[in-house]
């Protein structure tokens, strides 16, 4: 699948825009001031600093800017609150409220007070079958291995149904070949659902497997927005080519002709 | 702005919990001012020589405490650390958590049992002396008592201290081959000196307020302390002119002292975590083995000695027609009423407050405004259990005893004084319990929460009672036995019909009815233990 064919189709997702967001922790100020295209996946990287998961806490709702302001899908929700926002996010841990088991997990996407309808408990078996989970659904989250609990987050972003998806580094502790199952899954349930996906991360193969888009912060700001796979065949900016330690004349990227797949 | 604090139900039950302590503490200053107002040429005329008596005595009182308890302490602390593994190690430091949870008056009755005019020792200590053994009323039966509250307090905070000395730095005085001395001067000593100042002024602070330890062993104007003089003005002279000035000068003290504690970084909870013993590196020689032996030997007799006398007393006791007694029957009905709602109430209040204070934190840090200051609410939810560390539960109760006499049958209200005040006691114990494991747990839960939109009771209900479950069990069990043992307002609001079993066991011990006392002593002494072993187990399983 080329990223080109991946626009196409029913746009189902919402764009996703901050407007000159300025936000400051402490002394160092953030400014961003970008535009993510509607149900593509796009990819965020940056050094550590450089405000990638920042950037996803102002969209979610987690933190406020200063000044500026964030809109979805052309409306403007820098004073709604995180859940009145039509997004969901999967951080790197702590998705699961351990207590609960693997379906009340997935139910609070449908019903914060776990009220479940039938249709609900349907959405829910089918999201659990989905992200291949089916007959796990009495487990609690300690039952089951790292890779499984990001399913589970993954299931209850189906049930919430949000056209925009944020996934902070979801796969960074898992090893290789299971991220790259999380991976082709986030692309699959992207192709069914066509949700806008921005997707923080700091390896260069996830954004080259699963993202169309780039966006590159550094020092708090936006560097370079692009095509993820122009970055990649070396038409990258100076700043990004040496994040991923490439050199300039594009030796050192033995597997960038790797196929996608 | 979105996270505007007053929209999160958590601070409005902070608010809510605020003004209950409020409330409880501003009535009693009002009762004061109002009496103070009222005859302010009596509360002058109380500055008199006996004032000044008793305040000297409740000074010298606790500086002796003080001293007898932290000095041996540092000495068995340092013999414990010094030999990490003998038989019977553990079974010392958890004799050593005993006193923490024993209410004082069964101690107080322990102590008299082993040394008072017929106490266990009264034969040896009177061939000894030469004539019939007097008894240990009076300053001396204050300071042994209060040495053994502190002493095995004192010596697992600093053992708890020397725990923290890294294992790095024992690996290195090992190898440059340092004997007890230098080791002593270079490595544990620096650690306790550090510890020192927190753990002398936190005992400081027990013994100036101690209360049930100076009624029932002091003896007359000679040793008597404020708090207790209170309680005289209150309940026998009735005057209420000297009351209110006792109380005052109680307060100022108090003040004075947890501001200095502040000062110094102190611990003012005084909580007691069983030191894990870390593995040594400098093995000690024979004389110093031996002495340290002596240490542990001569504190642990100490401090084993008044529970044996309580356990012997009260197994003496004819405890089978003590419970067919209606009168025992019905105190430890309302003992347990009274211990319950308020442990309810503490627990209650101590979440409210650590949901507020976290809330409010994590919205400054959501407003990206982490360098302000943080608001005055903030500063409440966080220090405001606090509060009633200044304010003992004796002088709140002589504030609304002073406030309500006018108005009403102050006796009437005992029930609800009670309850009220050992709940607030009790909060920062309590709140210890509860704040690292409601702190972690949103660590964890919160941006979850925000985003699926799980607030308030939902919130409370599916999140964070699965979470809290064990520490707020752990909160309830210690405060239940905070006010099961508890004799401070009791004494001031108790009477004939509203009868704990601490106040019926201050009875017989006036009447004479030594026996009985310490049937009832074993009995409440046993309970309190058992409440405070189960709070430990349940934060115990917690932590692993």
């Amino acid at each position: 699948m080329t990223p080109a064919s991946k626009g196409s189709g029913m746009e189902k997702g919402a764009a996703v825009r901050l407007e000159k967001v300025l936000f400051s922790y402490g002394e160092a100020p953030f400014l961003f001031d970008v535009e993510f295209a509607v149900s593509k996946i796009t990819a965020i990287m940056g050094p550590s600093g450089s405000g990638k998961s920042t950037l996803l806490n102002l969209v979610a709702g987690f933190e406020t800017q200063s000044s500026g302001r964030v809109l979805i899908g052309g409306a403007d929700v820098s004073i709604e609150p995180p859940s009145a926002r039509p997004v969901s996010m999967v951080f790197q841990e702590n998705n699961l409220f351990a207590h609960l088991s693997v379906e009340r997990n997935v139910g609070l996407g449908r019903s914060p007070s776990l009220r479940l309808t039938d249709a609900d408990h349907g959405a829910i078996a089918a999201a659990l079958k989905r992200v291949g989970l089916a007959g796990k659904e009495r487990r609690l989250p300690r039952e089951l291995s790292g890779g499984e609990r990001q399913r589970v987050a993954l299931a209850r972003v189906l049930v919430r149904d949000r056209p925009v998806l944020l996934l902070d580094e979801p796969f960074a502790s898992l090893g290789p070949a299971l991220r790259d199952d999380m991976l082709d899954l986030v692309a699959g349930v992207h192709a069914e659902r066509r949700m806008t996906v921005l997707f923080v991360t700091h390896q260069p193969e996830d954004a080259r497997r699963i993202g169309h888009n780039m966006v590159f912060l550094d020092n708090g700001t936006v560097a370079a927005t692009g095509i993820a796979a122009d970055f990649f065949a070396g038409a990258g900016p100076e700043i990004f080519r040496r994040y991923i330690g490439e050199n300039p004349d594009g030796a050192g990227s033995r597997d960038i002709a790797r196929k996608r797949t | 702005m979105q996270h505007a604090p007053s929209s999160d139900s958590r601070v409005t039950a902070g608010i809510v919990a605020l003004a209950a302590i409020a409330l409880l503490i501003g009535g009693a200053f009002a009762g004061l001012i109002l009496e103070g107002t009222r005859d302010p040429s009596g509360a002058a005329s109380a500055f008199d020589s006996y004032l000044f008596r008793v305040a000297r005595f409740t000074l010298w009182q606790a500086l002796l405490s003080t001293l007898l308890s932290v000095v041996p302490a540092l000495l068995v602390a340092r013999a414990l650390s010094r030999h990490p593994r003998f038989f019977g190690r553990g079974f010392i430091l958890q004799l050593f958590a005993v006193p923490l949870a024993l209410p004082a008056i069964v101690a107080a009755l322990g102590v008299l049992a082993l040394y008072g005019r017929v106490g266990y020792f009264a034969g040896v200590l009177g061939t000894l002396g030469g004539q019939s053994w007097p008894g240990i009323y009076g300053l001396s039966g204050i300071l042994v008592a209060h040495v053994f509250f502190n002493l095995p307090l004192a010596t697992r905070l600093f053992l708890e201290a020397l725990g923290t000395v890294p294992a790095d730095q024992w690996r290195l005085a090992s190898q440059l081959g340092m004997g007890a001395r230098p080791a002593f001067r270079l490595v544990e000593w620096p650690t306790l000196r550090a510890a020192l100042p927190g753990v002398a002024g936190l005992v400081f602070m027990l013994c100036i307020t101690s209360f049930t330890i100076v009624l029932t062993l002091g003896g007359g104007p000679r040793a008597t302390t404020l708090e207790v003089a209170i309680y005289q003005a209150l309940r026998f002279d009735f005057d209420p002119a000297r009351a209110v000035t006792l109380t005052l000068l109680q307060i100022g003290l108090t003040f004075v002292v947890v501001l200095a504690l502040m000062r110094l970084g102190a611990n003012t909870v005084g909580d007691a975590n069983l030191p894990v013993a870390p593995r040594r590196y400098l093995s000690a020689g024979t004389a110093e083995s031996v002495l340290n032996a002596a240490f542990i030997v001569l504190a642990l007799l100490f401090v084993a000695g008044p529970m044996a006398a309580t356990l012997a007393a009260g197994l003496g006791a004819d405890l089978g027609r003590l419970a067919g007694e209606s009168a025992v029957r019905q105190a430890t009905l309302t003992s347990a009423v009274l211990a319950l709602l308020s442990a309810l109430l503490s627990v209650a209040l101590s979440l409210s407050l650590v949901m507020a204070r976290r809330a409010l934190a994590l919205s400054r840090r959501n407003l990206s405004r982490s360098m302000d200051p943080r608001t005055l609410l903030e500063h409440a939810a966080d220090t405001g259990a606090g509060l009633v560390l200044v304010v003992p539960p004796i002088v709140v109760g002589a504030g609304w005893f002073l406030l309500l006499r006018t108005i009403s049958d102050v006796f009437a209200i005992a029930p609800v004084m009670v309850v009220t005040v050992n709940a607030v006691m009790a909060m920062p114990f309590a709140i210890r319990a509860l704040r690292p494991a409601y702190d972690a747990a949103s660590e964890r839960h919160e941006r979850l929460c925000a985003q699926l939109g799980i607030s308030a009771l939902n919130r409370l209900w599916l999140i964070d009672w699965p979470s809290l479950r064990r520490p707020l069990a752990t909160a309830f069990a210690f405060a239940m036995a905070l006010s099961l043992g508890d004799l401070g307002v009791i004494a001031l609001f108790g009477s004939d019909s509203v009868q704990t079993l601490p106040y019926l066991l201050l009875a017989r011990m006036s009447s004479y009815r030594t026996v009985d006392a310490a049937g009832l002593a074993l009995l409440l002494g046993v309970v309190c233990l058992a409440l405070v072993l189960a709070a430990d187990w349940l934060g115990r399983g917690e932590r692993s």
